[in-house]
């Protein structure tokens, strides 16, 4: 297969990957005295972080610039394709995970702790629970008095935000096709309005924590449906805010004029990882909030 | 297919050539000298263990300490030793069998690398830190409630592993795009060398089991220090479900340290039987299977959990059914050795040896599958015994068949062949000794993860920790027969071996800078 | 049982050539070493050894016909003898039949397996009932219907673990109080931990099944001959994991019936001397003996090792004995510091409170009295 610029590029030495590692060893190192409370743990953190900022940001820079010089062939394309690809199956993979501990304690430990009357009499094993030691649940709109929580309904903020969410993958996706009909003002307004959507979802998910915190009684630590409920729900909004910081990358590179009808791996990446956070939180809205 | 630009290229020397490297079989061998140096380290815990096995009573421990060793042990040997050696061998080995110029993917090839040694250094760390509590000591398989316990060592141990993690995923990815899209042209899927084909799977392995054991110490570490209830009944939690989850990774773990080793072996086999593989297809097809069955069998390690009859025979069935297509494998084996014209220079020998002993812990593995049998030997030195059959007289065995097989390609030289020999032999005693007493001492009552037992256990204990020595020292010869072929010695033919077939053997020993620069047309 | 064998100090050479000399005539070896599960003293344990020595010989047999073979092709099939190659690479009939074959033999293995599992299980109809509780580290064991609790712990002498004494017979396989079972009666096992997992395993009953707090587990055993049965804790429970044994003394119904009233005697004469007032010799001598249990995380000496504190000169130890008092009633959640007020009776707890303010270099000179430590509860 002959291939527009004939050959497969390949990167010349880089110091980026080594920083990179050592950076996240700070990241990692800071995280561990930290949570042990050592107080020269946030700096390490914080510098660890930044070192990978500035990573990213070169190493992606420099592989945004080599795109655009036109260094890379299809073939190097389809790499990219494959990485991407697999690497958001290992995020699937993760919430996995989750998901599992999820309903392993749903549909056994929480029943098995409920049949066991020598260690735990009198405990209702139904779903919300917060476990035989954990506070009480009541009825979702009633206010939660001491040792007791209000589970999270379905049906206000997380259903607005299921819907703000899959208008955001259509929204990104009519971005796309503008990018494929090289209709510029498209590709922007689209990614514009994704971005926008994202950003909401994030300030509704994080007014909704608030809310948790403050009137429901429900917290992290809230038995085994505070720790399922803010890990999932959690996980994912770390996922959305990397996905529109992504998104907004990809935006100001459009704005700088990237990207061409044939040749645009970054947006599809960007976008594919979008939808992939859409379908994660489609599952967590059906899972965690609804049934 | 594309030719590889030649592009301004830099080599830079000295020391930033290897920290700063993007080739492939740079950072081959980065990995397989990290691999090594981690074995010794790993291999001195080991010893550290049998020292104090040698007799009843505390001699150079304390229990907690123990705890550490064979912790560390674990960790170190799996993520450390194993995993980096098959990365080692694919960075070299996939281009050059695919006939590509390089990986798919350079610059992250050098990132999954240089993660290694940081998250090493945080966890060794630990060691250093006894008055803090010391290193993980709740065993590599970390249950809780213990390893909520624990000190700030287990922390260390939880960051270390997500970036391991981090590592093999990223690895793993780049395996796969270099096989998917990497390859010369005419070379279909079912054309490619067993090797590639088994770190294909191995890698589908790793991507899908990584993440999960990233979920699993995040939630102990979320336990610990953020106030979840994952494993606490009174909070709804339960600590089994940490089992569940760490098995569901580590199942396909242990098929991860052992299918890259099926693949050296069914290169190595065929070299020296003058023979074409027997089988391909049904090698391919068995190691799929076995990749896809060891996703539902985890629970096996769980068997006196107290789980409800229905699940315990479900995973019965499903790992009894494991045997299937791992038998496939080796009578192929033997049917390729079957009417060959046998030699028996030192790769041959390290994979015969593999065939034999790998069966051995494949048939314990068997027994260990039996439930109401393995409420007898679960917990026991005779689990030791089973996994230490599969994975040093399995999986190290095989990486020696793979370094001497390859090692005159990779430094263009010959290495020496008297040497190796001593090696094979003094290992095989060494292992031996070590291991297989260990079955009698699980059956006789000998629980695992104990630094003193009773009497009656001195004899074959003792033997072990003989053999343990024998073991890890004629491993100081594999290191000078590596350093011996890199300074020079007899050069090395582009085939080497007489029966040796593929593109890796088409090029010159040592191997040009980028392998094929221009794509090679497989027929 | 197992043989015993004296701690005896031969070389290492003649251990090799007693090493060489079993693998070449195991039947005269076995004599000497213990090669197979221990012999099995209830109907299960008979099942599984049975099931084990099956399959066990079934994978005997299929390794010497496979690899028959292969030791076939690798002496006669050489180059040194000039064998040439074949080219053959494929045979469908042969990949097939070595596929369902063993397939088969593993049909086979399973059906046994499965009819063994279900008996194992079934914990119905049960005589009587005893729940284990796994502490760090030792084991506590209730009868319900007899209304009887204690706790059994090693009672090997920490000399002898340290290498400052002769070793016993019953070197780690023996405690203070065994658990006491009738024979010939189906006793069903309630099992859960306290802290950690712990795994309570007696091989000759056929009996292993984890402790796991938070959850019971249950499981049951017919012992049909008397005897003592030594077991272990199976499942890795922190640093003295290897130290909490467990010996079973299996009676008949008379004798344990007279074990059942000679306990409860002993219970109300505890009972009642938690009633006096205690002098300060009295609690410092009991009070050492009490710290045997402390020790093994603390030391012998209030040192603390690694996570463990130190007690000398700790703040508690020497601070207010309110606090004192209320870390050792109950524990420390989250730490391996558990609450000893479930486990040790007011006599016990005053003795060792008592103990550590006054030992180890701490000079508080304070008594505390069973009556403070009621108080306290
Ligand atoms: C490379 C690593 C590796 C491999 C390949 C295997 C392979 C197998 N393992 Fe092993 N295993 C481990 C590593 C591995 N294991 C580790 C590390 C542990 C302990 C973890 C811990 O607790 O710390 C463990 C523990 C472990 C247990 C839990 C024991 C316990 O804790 O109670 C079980 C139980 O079923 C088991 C079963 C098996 C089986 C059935 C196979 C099968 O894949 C084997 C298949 C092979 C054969 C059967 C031989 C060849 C076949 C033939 C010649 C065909 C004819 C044969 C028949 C018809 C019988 N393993
Ligand atoms: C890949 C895996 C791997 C490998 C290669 C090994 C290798 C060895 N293992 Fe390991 N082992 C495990 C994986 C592995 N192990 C696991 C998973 C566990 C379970 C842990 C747990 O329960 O959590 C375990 C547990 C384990 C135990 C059980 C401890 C217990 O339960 O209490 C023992 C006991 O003998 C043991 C022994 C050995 C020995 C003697 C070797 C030998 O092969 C080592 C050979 C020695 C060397 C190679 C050292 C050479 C060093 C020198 C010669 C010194 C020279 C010095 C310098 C140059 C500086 N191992
Ligand atoms: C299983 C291990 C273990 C055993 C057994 C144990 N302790 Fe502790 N103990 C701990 C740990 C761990 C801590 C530290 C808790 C913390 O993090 O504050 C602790 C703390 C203490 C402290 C507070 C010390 C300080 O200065 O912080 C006292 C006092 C104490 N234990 C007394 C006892 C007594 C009395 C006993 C026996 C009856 C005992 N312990 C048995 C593990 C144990
Ligand atoms: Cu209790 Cu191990
Ligand atoms: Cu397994």
């Amino acid at each position: 297969m002959a291939s527009a610029h004939g050959s497969y590029y390949l990167p010349n030495p880089s110091p980026w990957p080594i920083v990179t590692s050592a950076s996240l060893f700070l990241l990692a190192l800071g995280t561990v005295l930290t949570i042990n409370g050592i107080k020269l743990g946030p700096w390490l953190m914080l510098l660890g972080a930044l070192g990978i900022i500035a990573m990213m940001t070169s190493w992606f820079g420099q592989v945004i610039g080599e795109s655009e010089s036109g260094a890379y062939n299809a073939q190097v394309d389809r790499s990219f394709r494959w990485g991407m690809a697999w690497f958001i199956f290992s995020e699937v993979m993760f919430f996995a995970a989750f998901f599992g501990a999820l309903f392993y304690v749903r549909m056994f430990a929480v029943d098995w702790i409920g049949s066991n009357d020598i260690l735990w009499p009198n405990f209702d094993p139904t779903w919300p629970t917060a476990g035989p030691k954990g506070p009480m649940p009541i009825a979702p709109g009633s206010i939660p008095g001491p040792n007791q929580f209000t589970p999270m309904g379905a049906w206000g903020i997380p259903a607005l935000n299921t819907l703000i969410l899959l208008s955001s993958g259509a929204t990104v996706t009519w971005a796309h096709w503008g990018l494929l009909k090289d209709n510029r003002a498209q590709l922007i307004t689209g990614l514009f309005l994704t971005v926008a959507l994202g950003i909401s979802f994030i300030g509704f998910q994080a007014y909704e924590y608030v809310h948790a915190y403050t009137e429901l009684g429900l917290t992290l630590k809230t038995g085994i449906y505070g720790t399922t409920f803010f890990m999932l729900t959690g996980f994912h909004g770390f996922h959305v805010t990397m996905g529109t910081i992504m998104l907004i990358v990809i935006l100001l590179r459009a704005l700088k004029g990237h990207f061409r009808p044939d040749h645009h791996f970054g947006f599809e990446a960007v976008a594919w990882y979008w939808h992939f956070v859409d379908v994660v939180w489609l599952f967590l809205f059906i899972f965690v909030y609804w049934l | 297919m594309a030719t590889a630009t030649a592009h301004h290229d830099a080599h830079p020397t000295g020391i930033t050539r290897w920290l700063f490297t993007t080739n492939h079989k740079d950072i081959g061998t980065l990995y397989l000298v990290f691999s090594l140096f981690m074995f010794f380290v790993g291999g001195t815990m080991a010893l550290i263990i049998r020292a104090e096995l040698f007799e009843p009573g505390l001699q150079i421990t304390n229990p907690h300490f123990y705890n550490q060793m064979l912790t560390l042990h674990a960790l170190v040997m799996i993520f450390g030793v194993i995993m980096p050696a098959f990365v080692g061998f694919a960075n070299w080995q996939l281009p050059m069998m695919l006939g590509a110029p390089d990986m798919a993917l350079p610059r992250m090839n050098n990132w999954s690398f240089w993660i290694l040694p940081f998250a090493f250094t945080l966890l060794l760390s630990t060691v250093f830190m006894q008055d803090q509590g010391g290193g993980p000591a709740g065993g590599w398989t970390m249950y809780p409630p213990l390893a909520i316990q624990g000190g700030i060592g287990t922390d260390f141990t939880i960051l270390s592993i997500h970036m391991m993690g981090i590592s093999s995923v990223l690895g793993a990815i780049n395996v796969i795009a270099t096989i998917l899209n990497m390859r010369a042209p005419g070379m279909t899927l079912m054309k490619m060398p067993l090797f590639v084909w088994t770190w294909l799977i191995t890698a589908f392995l790793l991507i899908g089991a990584m993440p999960v054991l990233a979920g699993a110490v995040t939630m102990l570490l979320t336990d610990r220090h953020f106030g979840t209830h994952f494993f606490d009944a009174a909070g709804g939690g339960d600590p089994v479900l940490f089992q569940h989850v760490f098995w569901f990774f580590g199942h396909p773990e242990v098929y991860i340290l052992i299918l890259p080793a099926f693949g050296i072996i069914s290169q190595v086999i065929p070299t020296f039987s003058r023979k074409p593989l027997f089988g391909y297809n049904s090698m391919v097809y068995a190691t799929a299977s076995i990749a896809f069955l060891s996703h539902v069998v985890w629970a096996h390690h769980m068997f006196t959990v107290g789980m409800p009859v229905a699940g315990e025979l479900f995973f019965m069935y499903a790992t009894m059914l494991i045997a299937v297509p791992t038998g496939v494998k080796i009578f192929n084996w033997i049917a390729t050795m079957w009417r060959g014209a046998l030699t028996f220079e030192t790769p041959m020998l390290f994979a015969i040896a593999f065939v034999i002993l790998f069966t051995i812990g494949g048939l314990s593995g068997l027994m260990l599958a039996i439930v109401p049998a393995d409420f007898q030997y679960q917990d026991t030195y005779f689990v030791v015994a089973h996994f230490h059959y599969v994975l040093v007289t399995g999986a190290i065995v095989a990486i020696f068949a793979g370094a001497y097989f390859w090692l005159p390609k990779w430094t263009g030289h010959m290495y020496n062949e008297r040497l190796g020999k001593w090696h094979f032999w003094l290992t095989m005693i060494g292992m031996n000794l070590t291991f297989f007493p260990m079955h009698f001492l699980g059956l006789a009552g000998m629980q695992r993860r104990v630094p003193d037992y009773a009497l009656q256990f001195t004899d074959f204990n003792q033997w072990a920790s003989v053999g343990a020595f024998i073991f890890g020292f004629s491993q100081l010869l594999f290191v000078i027969l590596v350093i011996q072929a890199v300074r020079g010695g007899k050069r090395a033919t582009a085939q080497v071996w007489e029966g040796a077939e593929g593109l890796e053997w088409t090029l010159s020993s040592p191997p040009p800078y980028h392998s094929f620069a221009t794509p090679p047309v497989v027929k | 049982m197992c043989v015993v064998r004296s701690q005896s100090r031969r070389g290492v050479l003649s251990r090799l050539i007693s090493g060489i000399t079993l693998a070449a005539v195991p039947v005269l070896a076995a004599a000497d070493y213990q090669l197979n599960l221990p012999p099995p003293v209830s109907y299960i344990a008979r099942r599984i050894l049975d099931l084990h020595n099956l399959i066990f010989i079934i994978c005997v047999v299929i390794f010497v016909i496979v690899f028959g073979f292969m030791f076939y092709a690798m002496v006669v099939h050489r180059k040194s003898r000039g064998h040439k190659p074949a080219t053959f690479h494929d045979n469908m009939t042969f990949e097939v039949v070595w596929t369902v074959i063993p397939f088969l033999i593993l049909v086979g293995m399973a059906i046994p397996s499965t009819a063994t599992l279900i008996e194992m299980t079934d914990v119905s109809k049960a005589d009587m009932t005893v729940k284990i509780t796994g502490y760090q580290w030792k084991w506590k064991y209730d009868y319900p219907d007899q209304d009887l609790s204690f706790f059994s712990s090693l009672s090997t002498p920490r000399d002898q673990i340290e290498g400052k004494a002769q070793k016993g017979e019953y070197y780690l396989h023996e405690v203070d109080n065994p658990v006491v079972l009738p024979v010939g009666k189906k006793v069903r096992f309630l099992m859960t931990g306290n802290d950690v997992i712990h795994s309570w395993w007696v091989p000759q009953l056929g009996i292993k099944t984890d402790a796991i707090p938070g959850f019971i587990n249950e499981t049951w055993t017919n012992i049909d001959q008397p005897g003592v049965y030594r077991g272990v804790c199976a499942e890795l429970c922190g640093k003295d994991h290897g130290f909490m044994p467990i010996v079973v003394n299996a009676v008949s119904q008379e004798e344990f019936d007279k074990w059942v009233v000679a306990q409860k005697q002993k219970a109300s004469s505890d009972a009642a001397s938690a009633g006096k007032t205690w002098t300060r010799d009295e609690l410092m001598a009991k009070g050492k003996q009490v710290f045997q249990t402390c020790a093994a995380c603390h030391g012998p000496n209030g040192e603390g090792i690694g996570p463990f504190p130190k007690l000398a000169g700790s703040k508690i130890a020497t601070g207010p004995l309110k606090d004192h008092l209320n870390i050792v009633l109950h524990g420390k959640p989250g730490t391996a510091m558990q609450a000893f007020g479930t486990q040790m009776n007011d006599v016990d707890l005053a003795a060792v409170i008592t103990y550590e303010r006054n030992s180890f270099g701490n000079k508080t000179g304070d008594v505390v009295q069973p009556a403070q430590v009621k108080a306290a509860r």
